[in-house]
């Protein structure tokens, strides 16, 4: 399979490389440019774990083509935040928490998270337990990553329940 | 064993965050599959598409010659050595890295590749060519033990029929014991297998250096097992072998056996000289990953008018699939869970390990006990029915208390058993609500106990069961270092949680590595059977002791001290006890010490290992669970609503911890009871994706509320015992009463499926 050029935009920063047509956009990010905080928990588009933001909308990076992503801005966990001592509040209330045991859906989840704040500040905690149906979980029991959505979502948008 | 009680350490109890968070929450954690080095070749499995079959011929010709591939290997090509956890009876390891003359399942390893991209060795395993002879197969434990049934392990020339290990206890005379019972309750059960479903596919990477020592990373629970076994089969020193354990993403007792990727990477990697890596793929964890065993248990319990067990006659078939894996421990366990919980002055257990042509069952959280218990668990249901006493009070009365004994297994040395039971019946209005059920709603009561860690040692290991090594620095910080994993649970806070409070100082004053067989000490077993806390918590205390003698001598010395003054660390002091201004820094003391010792450093080994303490464990939590459902009459559709939790775990060390492993065990449970479930044809796996497996969402969560009964465990660092697995065992008989209480279904054959309960109303 004869390979394409792409430029894609992700976290803000331009990237320019060659690929084959049918490789899927969690491929590019792992194991071409080294971006290995989204993970694989199944590539069936089923768990979640590779949850990234195609122009600020949630997607599985393993059902998305890479060719399909050129032209949009592509957010990973690495573009929400990266210094400990600035972590995005999801991530800091992630943490407070306990939303974090094994940690392999956790930056999916964050994903998740923060496609449903973006789009609606203050949620409740179905909806917030319906926007992470796409994201599963093996350790916590949901509990406290619904709970740090809720106070993230207080921290960020000074919301009271 | 430890003078803790008097501690007062404010630590101890608090709900400190996980250490490894922020590394998690910024995608950072490096997890096995995340690793590239520099060369890496890409490794892939030929898995067998039969269940049972001799294997005639190989040919690897083609894939060979495939551009691009740097090695091809089949089980000729390896030592052909045998490995298996139980080390202490050989003849018990039954499984080699490659399958050689005969492979007994779907999903058996055939062959291996190494290339240097994925797709050129995706495509090579589909070159190679296996001829098959192929063999009757049995797919279940009647089949199994049929007369005239095929050996599967017919190398082994001491097995005369599948059953590869049995297991026996016999407490007093169980004939005489039924005689004397006013009411038997005998029933037939059937549990199923159970994936860990842990998000981390597996994953390992393995490099060679030039002397021919391997170092892999792996995601592994046990890298000191991991180590010993990948020696033996590799035909090399186990000091040759370093096992390095990266961030991991969930165990579960998945993860604590050497398997054939981390044969094959170190194997490859000394053959080709470049890095190997495997990566599972979800649809190989679900076709050949390991699970809870499934099993078939009959169950027989005599009670006398008032309630009062007399006598449990329990027999366990336990499914083995096609190695013996884990399951002889969990033959083992199964007979000592079916005595746990209530008072058996008699009884007997009969354990029968069995080969079948299915993917190998091995450990997974509960490990034994969720089978065990789920059984003994619905039977009081059953029995509180039939002698008219109310399920909660028939079970204290008959509720183990602390000082109880198990005729030459075990002593209970604390048990909030009662206490729990007591609370559960309060907190969830439990006679109150039992009593006016509306219509399809149910409300069920199940309970549970667990060991902190095993003193059985079929490993067989020479070292200590847990040992750490703790260096203190004049910057007043220390550096410890265990075998201990942290595969979600939050060992790593824990740990250095209990270190911090001993030596008084910051838990962020302490360095902790973790899991690297080159540098941490020999001999830590690792993260299984909840022994962590316990274990690895003990030997952290011996070691602080130690390095805290030192330093007190250096106070005393400093201030003259009289030899009666207790020396107390706290605060990132070391100071008399009754006159704290006559001490320094933690820093400035060992400062002192290192200059008193010319140079050294000052540093400690802790050790521990379980010694007279029966066969089993050191120390038993306990607990009982409510579970209020709603049942849709029309569909069968089972909606929890509500769990509720009382247990014991002994002193809690970090509530935010404690917390988060219930309400995943709750989670976990749930999946068990109602929705996961193998579909199994002909030893096919069909549902190998999450969409067909279906593991519990966000969505399908209850409300879960807990209620934590103080006990104090005295063989336990700062009175702490287990917490880790025990609570996935009650969820199951809880959800099943309250099944039944809205249907009138009586669950005996796991899971409960809107199917079932139809089919039990006559509506389908």
């Amino acid at each position: 399979m004869t390979k394409v050029n792409v430029k894609l935009k992700i976290n803000g920063d331009p990237y320019e490389l060659a690929v084959r047509p049918n490789r899927t956009l969690v491929e590019v990010l792992r194991d071409d440019l080294h971006l290995t905080g989204t993970k694989i928990g199944c590539k069936t588009g089923d768990c979640g774990a590779c949850t990234i933001l195609l122009d600020g909308k949630s997607v599985c990076s393993c059902m998305t083509l890479a060719i399909e992503a050129q032209g949009k801005e592509i957010t990973t966990i690495e573009g929400v935040g990266l210094s400990y001592d600035k972590l995005h509040p999801i991530q800091e209330a992630f943490v407070n928490e306990g939303a974090v045991q094994c940690g392999y859906c956790t930056p999916g989840m964050i994903m998740s998270a923060k496609n449903l704040l973006d789009k609606n500040p203050k949620p409740t905690e179905l909806e917030i337990r319906k926007a992470l149906s796409g994201n599963l979980c093996r350790c916590t029991g949901y509990a406290r990553i619904v709970k740090a959505i809720e106070v993230a979502s207080e921290k960020m948008y000074n919301t009271q329940k | 064993m430890n003078d803790t009680k008097t501690n007062n350490n404010s630590l101890i109890g608090q709900s400190i965050p996980r250490i490894d968070s922020p590394s998690k929450v910024t995608g950072k954690a490096q997890y096995a599959g995340d690793i590239i080095l520099p060369g890496t070749l890409y490794g892939k499995l030929l898995l067998s598409t039969v269940a049972h079959a001799k294997i005639k011929n190989i040919d690897i010709s083609a894939a060979l010659a495939l551009p691009g591939v740097k090695d091809v290997i089949v089980g000729k090509d390896t030592p052909c050595i045998k490995f298996g956890n139980w080390r202490l009876f050989p003849n018990t390891q039954d499984e080699l890295p490659l399958a050689v003359d005969k492979v007994r399942f779907i999903g058996d390893e055939i062959a291996a590749v190494a290339a240097i991209t994925p797709e050129i060795a995706e495509a090579a395993i589909a070159l190679i060519k296996v001829e098959y002879e192929l063999l009757p197969a049995v797919f279940n434990i009647d089949d199994s033990l049929a007369p005239g049934a095929p050996l599967i392990h017919d190398e082994n020339k001491e097995l005369t029929s599948n059953i590869s290990l049995d297991r026996k206890i016999d407490v007093g005379d169980i004939e005489q014991a039924f005689k004397d019972a006013d009411y038997i309750r005998e029933d037939s059960f059937l549990v199923h297998p159970h994936s860990h479903a842990y998000m981390e596919p597996c994953a390992t990477i393995a490099e060679t250096d030039a002397e021919g020592r391997v170092t892999i990373y792996t995601s592994t629970q046990t890298p000191y097992i991991v180590q010993c076994l990948l020696a033996s089969t590799l035909g090399i020193p186990e000091n040759h072998v370093r096992v390095v354990k990266p961030a991991i993403g969930g165990g579960f007792g998945g993860k604590m056996e050497l398997r054939t990727w981390e044969f094959c990477a170190a194997f490859m990697s000394r053959r080709t000289g470049r890095p190997v890596r495997f990566v599972l793929t979800r649809q190989e964890e679900l076709e050949i990953g390991r699970r809870r065993h499934g099993m078939k248990i009959k169950s027989k319990v005599g009670f006398k008018k008032d309630g009062t067990i007399v006598a449990k006659d329990f027999e366990a078939y336990l499914d083995g699939g096609a190695y013996n894996s884990m399951g002889p421990t969990a033959t083992f366990l199964c007979g000592n869970f079916g005595a746990m919980l209530y008072r058996y002055p008699v009884y007997r257990y009969r354990g029968y390990h069995v080969y079948t042509n299915l993917p190998p069952s091995g450990a997974m959280r509960g490990f034994g006990a969720p089978q065990a218990m789920f059984i003994s668990e619905t039977q009081m249901n059953m029995a509180a029915i039939d002698l008219g006493i109310d399920a909660i009070d028939l079970r204290i009365k008959n509720a183990m208390v602390t000082g109880d004994k198990i005729e030459g297994v075990t002593t209970i040395s604390s048990a909030g058993f009662v206490e729990s039971l007591e609370k559960i019946a309060s907190a969830t209005q439990w006679k109150e609500k039992k009593k006016n059920l509306p219509p399809n709603k149910g409300i069920g009561i199940g309970c549970y106990s667990f060991i902190s860690g095993g003193v059985f040692n079929w490993f067989n290991t020479q070292y200590h069961f847990s040992a750490c090594e703790v260096r203190a620095y004049d910057d007043g910080t220390a550096h410890l270092f265990t075998m201990s994993c942290d595969i979600g649970q939050g060992s790593d806070t824990v740990l250095r949680q209990i270190l911090a409070a001993d030596l008084g100082i910051l838990p962020n004053m302490i360095r902790l590595t973790a899991g690297d067989t080159a540098m941490t000490p020999k001999g830590d077993l690792g993260t299984w059977g909840s022994r962590v806390t316990l274990m690895n918590g003990n030997a952290i205390l011996d070691a602080s002791k130690k390095i805290k003698n030192e330093l007190a001598k250096i106070v005393s010395v400093k201030f003259n001290l009289n030899v009666i003054h207790d020396v107390a660390f706290a605060d990132g002091r070391v100071f008399a006890k009754a006159n704290p201004k006559y001490g320094m820094t933690f820093g400035e003391a060992v400062t002192m010490w290192v200059k008193m010792n010319r140079g050294e450093e000052l540093t400690a080994r802790g050790v521990y290992t379980p010694r007279d303490k029966g066969l089993t464990t050191p120390a038993y939590s306990f607990g009982a669970q409510v579970a209020e459902v709603d049942v849709d009459p029309e569909t069968g559709v089972v909606t929890v609503e509500k769990i509720s939790t009382a247990h014991d775990c002994g002193t809690v060390i970090n509530p935010l911890s404690v917390e988060g492993q219930l309400e995943g065990a709750i989670q976990m449970g749930l999946g068990y009871t109602l929705c996961e479930q193998f579909a199994i044809k002909d030893g096919k796996t069909l549902n190998t994706t999450f969409l067909d497996y279906k593991v519990p969402a966000a969505e399908d969560m209850p409300q879960i509320v807990s209620y934590k009964i103080d006990t104090y465990e005295k063989e336990g660092p700062f009175g702490a015992k287990e917490v880790g697995e025990g609570l996935v065992i009650p969820t199951a008989p809880a959800i099943a009463d309250a099944v039944f209480q809205a249907t009138g279904y009586r669950c005996k054959d796991l899971p409960i499926t809107p199917e079932k309960i139809l089919k039990s109303q006559g509506k389908i």
